[in-house]
């Protein structure tokens, strides 16, 4: 569950959020939309830890390592490659069986071919695609996800399609888009960022 | 058990990474060599070999300075930051890894550096090369720490030796005294000292510098 209050955020006298309430149960979907600079990133950071509020607080049940981020960048290392990177991350997790679990996720994102090739040679949908392994490698009881669908062409866009409606309930999602359409369905609930 | 573990995939990755890149230690090791080389002919044929050993220092410093600069270049540049410190690992385990692959880098520069130092200026005695060990361990140690902070702004290229300079004159007294002093073992127990705490600060306080 996630509860929200008065979120403010400022960058030096740039206000970046402002007066951001709501309340989140576990398995909802919150879908943020907004233009650009209007704060959904920030907001996306504030709620994976990664950045304080301003003013305001943010109860999450889900502690750290609990959550999975999908960040604008992929954050894995461009100089290993995927299998590498998972393997790092597998640990730092605390992935049990982590091979497997690896290896079902690079076949399910259909990197299995690509798996020993450095991130610096993967297309940006391919590295898209990585990041979203990277994600779920945990099996996270929060996703929060910033553009999901970004750089990623129509197969990826159905494997993504695919992933979060198999998701939907089980785990607390909270998705940025500036397409809330493609996740209305999806949606328990909806922010839109002005 | 699992601490170090963390440490030793952390420390190993950085190594990976160096070894496919070469962006660092040959950097480092050009370095080292071009200043020894220069101090050369800068010293005079005449000088004292208590002379050398500051410049020894001055070297030493400043390679350490252009490992620390890109030491954390792959983490800011594509984000990875921000993965590894939403794991549940102890914070502190990546800073660890990260002064472990940046002392691992600047041991190989001395490989070098240090046996051309001995061929161009003056010996080195067990204590000089303890005493050097010891440094180096400190300025990786802080310098780890300053570079984590340096790297998320934009002229950490500045800031970083604006922050570790001040905080390694300690080190070079320290490195210095035991190369030319009657009585090293007081220099090397300083710059053990200096590390001790420097260290346990270092490692407390970097769960500080990467969460806002």
């Amino acid at each position: 569950m996630i509860r929200a209050r008065g979120l403010e955020k400022r960058y030096g006298r740039r206000r970046v959020l402002r007066g951001i309430s709501f309340e989140l149960p576990a398995g909802g979907f919150l879908v943020v939309s907004g233009a650009n600079g209007s704060g959904k990133t920030t907001l996306l950071r504030i709620l994976a830890g990664l950045v304080a509020p301003t003013r305001g607080t943010v109860d999450i049940e889900a502690g750290r390592g609990r959550i999975g981020l999908l960040a604008h960048e992929p954050l894995v290392y461009r100089e290993l490659s995927a299998l590498e990177n998972l393997d790092l991350y597998g640990r730092l997790y605390r992935v049990s069986e982590r091979r497997e679990r690896i290896g079902m996720l690079l076949e399910r994102f259909g990197l299995w071919e690509a798996r020993n090739e450095r991130v610096a040679a993967y297309s940006r949908g391919m590295a898209q695609r990585l990041a979203l392994c990277r994600t779920l490698l945990h099996d996270p009881d929060l996703l929060v996800l910033d553009e999901p669908f970004s750089a990623l062409d129509e197969a990826g866009v159905a494997l993504v399609d695919r992933e979060l409606a198999e998701l939907a309930g089980l785990r607390t999602v909270v998705a940025s888009t500036h397409e809330p359409d493609r996740l209305a369905a999806l949606a328990t609930a909806e922010l839109a960022l002005t | 058990m699992s601490y170090a573990a963390d440490v030793a995939a952390l420390a190993r990755k950085d190594l990976k990474v160096e070894l496919r890149t070469r962006d660092t230690l040959p950097a480092m090791l050009l370095f080292v060599l071009a200043t020894l080389v220069v101090f050369h002919f800068a010293l005079p044929t005449n000088a004292a070999d208590d002379a050398a050993y500051g410049l020894l220092w001055v070297a030493i410093v400043f390679t350490a300075l252009v490992g620390l600069t890109r030491a954390w270049v792959p983490e800011h540049e594509h984000g990875v930051l921000d993965g590894l410190v939403l794991a549940p690992c102890d914070r502190s385990a990546i800073w660890l890894g990260k002064t472990l692959a940046t002392l691992a880098f600047l041991a190989a520069a001395q490989v070098v550096a240090l046996p051309a130092f001995a061929l161009f200026f003056a010996p080195l005695g067990a204590p000089a090369i303890a005493g050097v060990l010891l440094a180096d361990v400190g300025i990786c140690a802080v310098g780890s720490l300053l570079a984590a902070m340096a790297a998320a702004t934009r002229s950490r290229e500045v800031l970083l030796p604006l922050l570790l300079l001040p905080l390694a004159i300690p080190l070079v007294v320290g490195g210095v005294g035991s190369a030319v002093s009657s009585e090293p073992s007081r220099y090397l127990l300083f710059l053990g000292l200096y590390d001790a705490v420097f260290a346990v600060l270092s490692w407390a306080s970097f769960e500080y510098v990467v969460t806002e």
